[in-house]
Protein backbone atom coordinates (compact mmCIF):
# COMPACT_ATOMS: atom_id res chain seq x y z
CA UNK A 1 0.00 0.00 0.00
CA UNK A 2 1.50 3.31 -1.15
CA UNK A 3 0.66 6.45 0.74
CA UNK A 4 0.09 9.74 -1.12
CA UNK A 5 -0.55 13.00 0.69
CA UNK A 6 -3.51 14.89 -0.77
CA UNK A 7 -1.58 18.17 -0.54
CA UNK A 8 0.47 16.84 -3.48
CA UNK A 9 -2.78 16.50 -5.40
CA UNK A 10 -3.68 20.10 -4.58
CA UNK A 11 -0.35 21.27 -6.01
CA UNK A 12 -0.72 19.22 -9.17
CA UNK A 13 -4.30 20.34 -9.79
CA UNK A 14 -3.23 23.94 -9.30
CA UNK A 15 -0.42 23.63 -11.85
CA UNK A 16 -2.55 21.69 -14.36
CA UNK A 17 -5.34 24.31 -14.26
CA UNK A 18 -2.87 27.03 -15.19
CA UNK A 19 -0.95 24.98 -17.75
CA UNK A 20 -4.11 23.78 -19.52
CA UNK A 21 -5.38 27.35 -19.87
CA UNK A 22 -2.24 28.95 -21.29
CA UNK A 23 -0.60 26.15 -23.26
CA UNK A 24 -2.68 24.70 -26.09
CA UNK A 25 -1.63 21.15 -26.94
CA UNK A 26 0.65 20.43 -29.88
CA UNK A 27 -2.05 18.07 -31.23
CA UNK A 28 -4.48 21.00 -31.60
CA UNK A 29 -1.86 23.21 -33.28
CA UNK A 30 -1.10 20.43 -35.77
CA UNK A 31 -4.81 20.03 -36.45
CA UNK A 32 -4.97 23.78 -37.24
CA UNK A 33 -2.09 23.31 -39.73
CA UNK A 34 -3.87 20.43 -41.48
CA UNK A 35 -7.08 22.49 -41.61
CA UNK A 36 -5.34 25.58 -43.05
CA UNK A 37 -4.08 23.47 -45.97
CA UNK A 38 -7.58 22.23 -46.78
CA UNK A 39 -9.59 25.38 -46.06
CA UNK A 40 -11.11 26.87 -49.22
CA UNK A 41 -12.45 30.03 -47.60
CA UNK A 42 -9.82 32.82 -47.36
CA UNK A 43 -11.58 34.28 -44.31
CA UNK A 44 -11.69 30.81 -42.76
CA UNK A 45 -7.99 30.22 -43.34
CA UNK A 46 -7.23 33.65 -41.86
CA UNK A 47 -9.18 32.77 -38.73
CA UNK A 48 -7.29 29.48 -38.34
CA UNK A 49 -3.99 31.35 -38.62
CA UNK A 50 -5.24 33.88 -36.07
CA UNK A 51 -6.02 31.03 -33.65
CA UNK A 52 -2.48 29.68 -34.04
CA UNK A 53 -1.04 33.12 -33.38
CA UNK A 54 -3.33 33.52 -30.36
CA UNK A 55 -2.07 30.22 -28.94
CA UNK A 56 1.53 31.32 -29.49
CA UNK A 57 0.98 34.63 -27.68
CA UNK A 58 -0.85 32.94 -24.80
CA UNK A 59 1.96 30.46 -24.26
CA UNK A 60 4.70 33.06 -24.55
CA UNK A 61 3.04 35.57 -22.23
CA UNK A 62 1.49 32.93 -19.96
CA UNK A 63 -2.00 34.38 -20.34
CA UNK A 64 -5.27 32.56 -20.93
CA UNK A 65 -5.82 31.34 -24.51
CA UNK A 66 -9.52 32.18 -24.14
CA UNK A 67 -11.24 34.35 -21.54
CA UNK A 68 -13.58 31.44 -20.83
CA UNK A 69 -11.15 29.46 -18.73
CA UNK A 70 -13.89 27.00 -18.11
CA UNK A 71 -15.47 24.74 -15.56
CA UNK A 72 -12.62 22.71 -14.04
CA UNK A 73 -13.45 19.11 -14.94
CA UNK A 74 -11.06 16.74 -13.18
CA UNK A 75 -10.65 13.10 -14.15
CA UNK A 76 -8.94 11.01 -11.51
CA UNK A 77 -7.63 7.49 -11.83
CA UNK A 78 -6.78 6.22 -8.38
CA UNK A 79 -4.79 3.01 -8.04
CA UNK A 80 -6.52 0.58 -5.69
CA UNK A 81 -3.25 0.09 -3.79
CA UNK A 82 -2.99 3.78 -2.95
CA UNK A 83 -3.85 5.13 0.48
CA UNK A 84 -4.63 8.85 0.33
CA UNK A 85 -3.61 10.65 3.52
CA UNK A 86 -3.45 14.16 4.90
CA UNK A 87 -7.04 15.28 4.33
CA UNK A 88 -10.18 15.10 2.26
CA UNK A 89 -9.49 14.24 -1.42
CA UNK A 90 -12.37 16.27 -2.90
CA UNK A 91 -11.45 19.30 -0.78
CA UNK A 92 -7.83 18.95 -1.90
CA UNK A 93 -8.93 19.08 -5.55
CA UNK A 94 -11.20 22.08 -4.99
CA UNK A 95 -8.31 23.82 -3.23
CA UNK A 96 -6.06 23.14 -6.24
CA UNK A 97 -8.66 24.69 -8.54
CA UNK A 98 -9.05 27.67 -6.21
CA UNK A 99 -5.29 28.30 -6.18
CA UNK A 100 -4.82 27.71 -9.90
CA UNK A 101 -7.58 30.10 -10.96
CA UNK A 102 -6.34 32.73 -8.49
CA UNK A 103 -2.62 32.48 -9.21
CA UNK A 104 -3.02 32.00 -12.95
CA UNK A 105 -5.27 35.06 -13.37
CA UNK A 106 -7.96 32.80 -14.80
CA UNK A 107 -11.61 33.80 -14.95
CA UNK A 108 -13.97 32.65 -12.24
CA UNK A 109 -16.88 31.40 -14.30
CA UNK A 110 -19.18 29.60 -11.85
CA UNK A 111 -22.31 31.00 -10.27
CA UNK A 112 -25.46 30.13 -8.35
CA UNK A 113 -28.03 28.81 -10.84
CA UNK A 114 -30.83 31.11 -9.59
CA UNK A 115 -29.20 34.28 -8.25
CA UNK A 116 -26.26 34.06 -10.72
CA UNK A 117 -23.96 35.21 -7.87
CA UNK A 118 -20.38 34.20 -8.74
CA UNK A 119 -18.85 31.58 -6.41
CA UNK A 120 -15.74 33.76 -6.54
CA UNK A 121 -13.06 31.08 -6.88
CA UNK A 122 -14.20 28.84 -9.75
CA UNK A 123 -15.08 26.03 -7.36
CA UNK A 124 -16.53 23.49 -7.06
CA UNK A 125 -14.76 21.33 -9.63
CA UNK A 126 -16.57 18.47 -11.34
CA UNK A 127 -14.67 15.33 -10.33
CA UNK A 128 -14.89 11.97 -12.11
CA UNK A 129 -13.06 9.20 -10.28
CA UNK A 130 -12.14 5.75 -11.51
CA UNK A 131 -10.54 3.14 -9.27
CA UNK A 132 -7.93 1.25 -11.30
CA UNK A 133 -5.32 -1.43 -10.58
CA UNK A 134 -1.91 -0.28 -9.34
CA UNK A 135 -0.49 2.24 -6.92
CA UNK A 136 -0.45 5.45 -8.89
CA UNK A 137 -2.78 8.42 -9.15
CA UNK A 138 -3.40 9.98 -12.55
CA UNK A 139 -4.93 13.47 -12.63
CA UNK A 140 -6.34 15.01 -15.79
CA UNK A 141 -7.65 18.56 -15.78
CA UNK A 142 -9.90 19.51 -18.69
CA UNK A 143 -11.32 23.05 -18.32
CA UNK A 144 -14.61 23.20 -20.25
CA UNK A 145 -15.99 26.37 -21.79
CA UNK A 146 -19.68 27.23 -21.47
CA UNK A 147 -20.45 28.26 -25.04
CA UNK A 148 -19.68 24.89 -26.53
CA UNK A 149 -21.05 22.97 -23.54
CA UNK A 150 -24.41 24.70 -24.13
CA UNK A 151 -24.62 23.15 -27.61
CA UNK A 152 -24.29 19.60 -26.21
CA UNK A 153 -27.20 17.16 -25.98
CA UNK A 154 -28.18 13.71 -24.76
CA UNK A 155 -30.71 11.84 -26.89
CA UNK A 156 -32.32 8.52 -26.06
CA UNK A 157 -32.63 7.03 -29.53
CA UNK A 158 -34.56 3.83 -30.10
CA UNK A 159 -32.70 0.68 -31.25
CA UNK A 160 -34.41 0.92 -34.66
CA UNK A 161 -32.67 4.28 -35.28
CA UNK A 162 -29.38 2.39 -35.62
CA UNK A 163 -26.11 3.77 -36.96
CA UNK A 164 -27.90 5.97 -39.51
CA UNK A 165 -29.92 7.56 -36.70
CA UNK A 166 -26.73 8.23 -34.77
CA UNK A 167 -25.06 9.91 -37.77
CA UNK A 168 -28.15 11.98 -38.50
CA UNK A 169 -28.47 13.23 -34.92
CA UNK A 170 -24.82 14.18 -34.50
CA UNK A 171 -24.62 16.03 -37.82
CA UNK A 172 -27.93 17.78 -37.15
CA UNK A 173 -26.67 18.88 -33.71
CA UNK A 174 -23.57 20.44 -35.25
CA UNK A 175 -25.69 22.09 -37.95
CA UNK A 176 -28.09 23.62 -35.43
CA UNK A 177 -25.18 24.79 -33.26
CA UNK A 178 -23.88 26.79 -36.22
CA UNK A 179 -21.49 29.54 -35.21
CA UNK A 180 -22.35 29.38 -31.48
CA UNK A 181 -19.76 26.90 -30.13
CA UNK A 182 -16.72 28.62 -31.75
CA UNK A 183 -16.06 26.34 -34.71
CA UNK A 184 -13.87 24.60 -35.66
CA UNK A 185 -15.07 22.22 -32.97
CA UNK A 186 -14.20 18.77 -31.76
CA UNK A 187 -17.31 16.61 -31.45
CA UNK A 188 -17.30 14.13 -28.58
CA UNK A 189 -19.81 11.31 -28.98
CA UNK A 190 -20.86 8.77 -26.35
CA UNK A 191 -22.90 5.80 -27.51
CA UNK A 192 -24.54 3.27 -25.21
CA UNK A 193 -24.50 2.83 -21.45
CA UNK A 194 -27.27 4.63 -19.59
CA UNK A 195 -28.53 8.21 -19.84
CA UNK A 196 -25.72 9.66 -17.68
CA UNK A 197 -23.04 7.22 -18.81
CA UNK A 198 -23.44 8.24 -22.45
CA UNK A 199 -22.72 11.86 -21.49
CA UNK A 200 -19.62 10.84 -19.55
CA UNK A 201 -18.40 8.76 -22.49
CA UNK A 202 -18.86 11.74 -24.80
CA UNK A 203 -16.83 13.95 -22.46
CA UNK A 204 -14.12 11.32 -21.99
CA UNK A 205 -13.78 10.84 -25.73
CA UNK A 206 -12.51 14.43 -25.92
CA UNK A 207 -9.43 13.48 -23.87
CA UNK A 208 -8.01 11.50 -26.80
CA UNK A 209 -5.33 13.51 -28.61
CA UNK A 210 -6.37 14.97 -31.97
CA UNK A 211 -4.99 13.19 -35.00
CA UNK A 212 -5.04 9.76 -33.33
CA UNK A 213 -7.14 6.89 -34.61
CA UNK A 214 -9.94 5.28 -32.67
CA UNK A 215 -8.60 1.85 -31.60
CA UNK A 216 -11.92 0.26 -32.66
CA UNK A 217 -11.88 0.07 -36.51
CA UNK A 218 -15.67 0.20 -36.74
CA UNK A 219 -15.80 3.40 -34.65
CA UNK A 220 -12.84 4.81 -36.57
CA UNK A 221 -14.84 4.49 -39.78
CA UNK A 222 -17.92 5.99 -38.15
CA UNK A 223 -15.85 8.96 -36.91
CA UNK A 224 -14.62 9.61 -40.47
CA UNK A 225 -18.10 9.35 -41.94
CA UNK A 226 -19.65 11.73 -39.42
CA UNK A 227 -16.75 14.21 -39.78
CA UNK A 228 -17.13 14.18 -43.54
CA UNK A 229 -20.87 14.86 -43.19
CA UNK A 230 -20.22 17.72 -40.76
CA UNK A 231 -17.63 19.36 -42.97
CA UNK A 232 -20.05 19.41 -45.90
CA UNK A 233 -22.33 21.74 -43.92
CA UNK A 234 -20.25 24.78 -44.93
CA UNK A 235 -20.39 26.42 -41.48
CA UNK A 236 -16.60 26.85 -41.36
CA UNK A 237 -14.28 28.61 -38.90
CA UNK A 238 -16.33 30.87 -36.60
CA UNK A 239 -19.41 30.06 -38.69
CA UNK A 240 -18.46 32.54 -41.43
CA UNK A 241 -18.42 29.85 -44.12
CA UNK A 242 -15.81 27.26 -45.05
CA UNK A 243 -14.69 23.65 -44.99
CA UNK A 244 -13.45 23.38 -41.42
CA UNK A 245 -16.52 23.15 -39.21
CA UNK A 246 -15.02 20.41 -37.02
CA UNK A 247 -11.45 19.23 -36.59
CA UNK A 248 -12.43 15.76 -35.41
CA UNK A 249 -15.19 13.46 -34.19
CA UNK A 250 -14.28 11.21 -31.26
CA UNK A 251 -16.45 8.30 -30.18
CA UNK A 252 -16.54 6.08 -27.11
CA UNK A 253 -19.05 3.25 -26.97
CA UNK A 254 -20.25 0.59 -24.52
CA UNK A 255 -23.16 -1.87 -24.43
CA UNK A 256 -26.63 -0.51 -23.69
CA UNK A 257 -29.97 -1.87 -22.49
CA UNK A 258 -31.92 -3.94 -25.04
CA UNK A 259 -34.62 -1.24 -25.00
CA UNK A 260 -32.28 1.70 -25.57
CA UNK A 261 -29.76 3.45 -27.75
CA UNK A 262 -28.41 6.35 -25.67
CA UNK A 263 -26.47 8.95 -27.61
CA UNK A 264 -24.61 11.96 -26.20
CA UNK A 265 -22.96 14.74 -28.16
CA UNK A 266 -20.50 16.90 -26.24
CA UNK A 267 -19.33 19.81 -28.33
CA UNK A 268 -15.84 21.15 -27.63
CA UNK A 269 -14.57 24.43 -29.05
CA UNK A 270 -11.18 24.66 -30.74
CA UNK A 271 -9.57 25.52 -27.39
CA UNK A 272 -9.36 21.84 -26.51
CA UNK A 273 -7.50 21.95 -23.25
CA UNK A 274 -6.39 19.08 -21.11
CA UNK A 275 -3.24 18.42 -19.15
CA UNK A 276 -2.35 15.44 -17.01
CA UNK A 277 0.08 14.34 -14.33
CA UNK A 278 0.85 11.02 -12.70
CA UNK A 279 1.76 10.73 -9.02
CA UNK B 1 -10.39 40.75 -49.55
CA UNK B 2 -11.23 44.43 -49.10
CA UNK B 3 -9.38 46.71 -46.71
CA UNK B 4 -10.87 47.03 -43.24
CA UNK B 5 -13.06 50.03 -42.42
CA UNK B 6 -11.94 52.08 -39.43
CA UNK B 7 -14.83 53.14 -37.20
CA UNK B 8 -14.83 55.45 -34.21
CA UNK B 9 -17.50 55.36 -31.53
CA UNK B 10 -20.07 56.73 -30.88
CA UNK B 11 -21.64 55.46 -34.11
CA UNK B 12 -24.19 57.43 -36.10
CA UNK B 13 -26.99 56.12 -38.33
CA UNK B 14 -24.79 57.05 -41.30
CA UNK B 15 -21.88 55.02 -39.92
CA UNK B 16 -23.92 51.84 -39.62
CA UNK B 17 -25.90 52.29 -42.84
CA UNK B 18 -22.66 52.12 -44.81
CA UNK B 19 -21.73 48.70 -43.40
CA UNK B 20 -22.57 45.46 -45.16
CA UNK B 21 -22.10 41.85 -44.16
CA UNK B 22 -18.57 40.56 -44.53
CA UNK B 23 -17.02 44.00 -44.04
CA UNK B 24 -13.98 43.89 -41.82
CA UNK B 25 -14.06 46.70 -39.28
CA UNK B 26 -11.43 48.05 -36.90
CA UNK B 27 -13.32 49.49 -33.94
CA UNK B 28 -11.88 52.48 -32.12
CA UNK B 29 -12.91 54.58 -29.14
CA UNK B 30 -15.05 53.78 -26.13
CA UNK B 31 -17.08 50.57 -25.99
CA UNK B 32 -18.82 48.88 -23.06
CA UNK B 33 -18.68 45.28 -21.89
CA UNK B 34 -21.84 43.47 -20.88
CA UNK B 35 -23.01 39.87 -20.83
CA UNK B 36 -25.67 37.68 -19.24
CA UNK B 37 -26.17 39.01 -15.70
CA UNK B 38 -25.49 42.67 -16.64
CA UNK B 39 -28.08 42.46 -19.43
CA UNK B 40 -30.65 41.14 -16.99
CA UNK B 41 -30.00 44.15 -14.74
CA UNK B 42 -30.10 46.69 -17.60
CA UNK B 43 -33.37 45.17 -18.79
CA UNK B 44 -34.86 45.32 -15.29
CA UNK B 45 -33.91 49.01 -15.02
CA UNK B 46 -35.69 49.75 -18.31
CA UNK B 47 -38.74 47.76 -17.20
CA UNK B 48 -39.03 49.85 -14.05
CA UNK B 49 -38.44 53.10 -15.95
CA UNK B 50 -35.06 53.88 -14.36
CA UNK B 51 -31.91 55.35 -15.96
CA UNK B 52 -29.24 53.07 -17.36
CA UNK B 53 -25.64 53.30 -16.04
CA UNK B 54 -24.60 54.86 -19.38
CA UNK B 55 -26.40 56.59 -22.25
CA UNK B 56 -27.07 53.92 -24.85
CA UNK B 57 -27.23 56.33 -27.82
CA UNK B 58 -24.56 55.59 -30.42
CA UNK B 59 -22.81 53.04 -28.21
CA UNK B 60 -21.35 49.61 -28.82
CA UNK B 61 -21.62 46.73 -26.33
CA UNK B 62 -19.04 43.95 -26.40
CA UNK B 63 -20.34 40.63 -25.04
CA UNK B 64 -17.30 39.65 -23.01
CA UNK B 65 -16.31 38.55 -19.54
CA UNK B 66 -12.53 38.98 -19.38
CA UNK B 67 -9.99 37.11 -17.29
CA UNK B 68 -8.42 39.22 -14.53
CA UNK B 69 -5.54 41.35 -15.86
CA UNK B 70 -2.11 40.11 -14.86
CA UNK B 71 0.29 42.65 -13.32
CA UNK B 72 1.54 44.78 -16.22
CA UNK B 73 -1.48 43.98 -18.41
CA UNK B 74 -4.19 46.58 -19.19
CA UNK B 75 -6.84 43.93 -19.69
CA UNK B 76 -7.08 40.16 -19.42
CA UNK B 77 -7.95 37.74 -22.24
CA UNK B 78 -11.07 39.09 -23.89
CA UNK B 79 -12.73 37.19 -26.70
CA UNK B 80 -16.48 37.32 -27.35
CA UNK B 81 -19.07 35.15 -25.64
CA UNK B 82 -22.03 33.56 -27.47
CA UNK B 83 -24.59 36.24 -28.24
CA UNK B 84 -27.96 34.46 -28.38
CA UNK B 85 -28.20 34.55 -24.59
CA UNK B 86 -28.53 38.34 -24.81
CA UNK B 87 -31.27 38.12 -27.48
CA UNK B 88 -34.11 38.51 -24.98
CA UNK B 89 -32.69 41.84 -23.81
CA UNK B 90 -31.00 43.29 -26.92
CA UNK B 91 -34.08 44.76 -28.72
CA UNK B 92 -34.90 46.99 -25.73
CA UNK B 93 -31.34 48.36 -25.71
CA UNK B 94 -31.35 48.85 -29.49
CA UNK B 95 -34.56 50.83 -29.11
CA UNK B 96 -32.71 53.05 -26.61
CA UNK B 97 -30.09 53.87 -29.24
CA UNK B 98 -27.53 51.05 -29.05
CA UNK B 99 -25.80 51.00 -32.45
CA UNK B 100 -23.48 48.02 -32.28
CA UNK B 101 -23.07 44.66 -30.58
CA UNK B 102 -19.91 42.57 -30.70
CA UNK B 103 -20.15 38.86 -29.96
CA UNK B 104 -20.20 35.53 -31.72
CA UNK B 105 -22.97 33.27 -32.94
CA UNK B 106 -26.42 33.69 -34.44
CA UNK B 107 -29.02 36.27 -33.38
CA UNK B 108 -32.78 35.80 -33.14
CA UNK B 109 -35.25 37.16 -35.68
CA UNK B 110 -36.42 39.68 -33.08
CA UNK B 111 -32.92 41.09 -32.69
CA UNK B 112 -32.42 41.24 -36.47
CA UNK B 113 -35.76 43.01 -36.82
CA UNK B 114 -34.80 45.57 -34.17
CA UNK B 115 -31.45 46.13 -35.95
CA UNK B 116 -33.33 46.89 -39.17
CA UNK B 117 -35.91 49.13 -37.56
CA UNK B 118 -33.60 51.21 -35.36
CA UNK B 119 -30.41 50.91 -37.47
CA UNK B 120 -27.92 48.86 -35.54
CA UNK B 121 -25.26 46.36 -36.57
CA UNK B 122 -24.01 43.07 -35.14
CA UNK B 123 -20.31 42.33 -35.37
CA UNK B 124 -18.43 39.09 -34.72
CA UNK B 125 -15.01 38.98 -33.08
CA UNK B 126 -12.97 35.78 -33.24
CA UNK B 127 -14.12 33.49 -30.45
CA UNK B 128 -11.21 31.93 -28.64
CA UNK B 129 -8.67 34.56 -29.69
CA UNK B 130 -8.80 36.17 -26.25
CA UNK B 131 -5.05 36.67 -25.80
CA UNK B 132 -4.77 38.60 -29.08
CA UNK B 133 -7.92 40.69 -28.63
CA UNK B 134 -6.79 41.79 -25.15
CA UNK B 135 -3.93 43.73 -26.74
CA UNK B 136 -6.39 46.07 -28.48
CA UNK B 137 -7.74 47.35 -25.16
CA UNK B 138 -5.81 50.40 -24.03
CA UNK B 139 -7.83 51.39 -20.97
CA UNK B 140 -10.46 49.66 -18.84
CA UNK B 141 -12.57 50.57 -15.82
CA UNK B 142 -15.58 49.05 -14.12
CA UNK B 143 -18.52 51.47 -14.30
CA UNK B 144 -21.32 49.29 -12.92
CA UNK B 145 -22.11 46.01 -11.14
CA UNK B 146 -18.67 45.36 -9.67
CA UNK B 147 -20.26 42.55 -7.62
CA UNK B 148 -20.70 40.55 -10.83
CA UNK B 149 -16.94 40.04 -11.17
CA UNK B 150 -16.18 39.09 -14.78
CA UNK B 151 -19.75 40.07 -15.71
CA UNK B 152 -19.43 43.69 -14.46
CA UNK B 153 -19.96 46.48 -17.00
CA UNK B 154 -16.61 47.94 -18.04
CA UNK B 155 -15.83 51.03 -20.08
CA UNK B 156 -13.07 50.14 -22.53
CA UNK B 157 -10.97 52.27 -24.82
CA UNK B 158 -10.01 50.17 -27.81
CA UNK B 159 -7.69 50.72 -30.73
CA UNK B 160 -8.32 48.79 -33.95
CA UNK B 161 -10.35 45.99 -32.37
CA UNK B 162 -10.87 43.64 -35.35
CA UNK B 163 -14.47 42.57 -36.02
CA UNK B 164 -16.58 41.44 -39.01
CA UNK B 165 -20.09 42.63 -39.87
CA UNK B 166 -22.48 39.67 -39.50
CA UNK B 167 -25.88 41.40 -39.52
CA UNK B 168 -26.32 44.73 -41.30
CA UNK B 169 -29.22 47.22 -41.19
CA UNK B 170 -30.77 45.63 -44.30
CA UNK B 171 -31.42 42.28 -42.59
CA UNK B 172 -28.59 40.33 -44.22
CA UNK B 173 -26.87 37.56 -42.27
CA UNK B 174 -23.29 36.49 -42.96
CA UNK B 175 -23.71 33.22 -41.04
CA UNK B 176 -26.49 32.13 -43.39
CA UNK B 177 -24.82 33.36 -46.56
CA UNK B 178 -21.34 32.10 -45.61
CA UNK B 179 -22.55 28.58 -44.88
CA UNK B 180 -24.63 28.53 -48.09
CA UNK B 181 -21.59 29.40 -50.16
CA UNK B 182 -19.55 26.46 -48.86
CA UNK B 183 -22.29 23.86 -48.40
CA UNK B 184 -21.92 20.59 -50.31
CA UNK B 185 -24.56 17.95 -50.81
Amino acid sequence: MREIDVTLITEKVRDLCVEANVDLGEDVLQAFDRAIEKEESPVGADILRELKENARVAKEEKVAICQDTGFAVVFLEVGQDVHLIGGNLAQAIHEGVRQGYRDGYLRKSLCHPFTRANTGDNTPAVIHTDIVPGEKVKIMVAPKGGGSENMSRVMMLTPSDGIEGIKRFVIQRVKESGSNPCPPTIVGVGIGGTFEQSALLAKKSLLRPLGTKNPDPELDTLESEILSGINKLGIGPQGLGGRTTSLAVHILMMPCHIASLPLAVNIQCHVQRHKEAIL
Amino acid sequence: MTEPVRLKTPLSDQDVEKLKIGDRVLMNGVIYTGRDAAHRRLFDLLQSGKDLPFDMRGQVIYYVGPTPAKPGQVFGSAGPTTSYRMDAFAPALIEKGLKGMIGKGMRSDQVKEAMKRYKAVYFAATGGAGALLAKRVKKAEVIAYDDLGPEAIRRLEVVDLPVIVVNDVRGNDLYIEGAMRYRRE
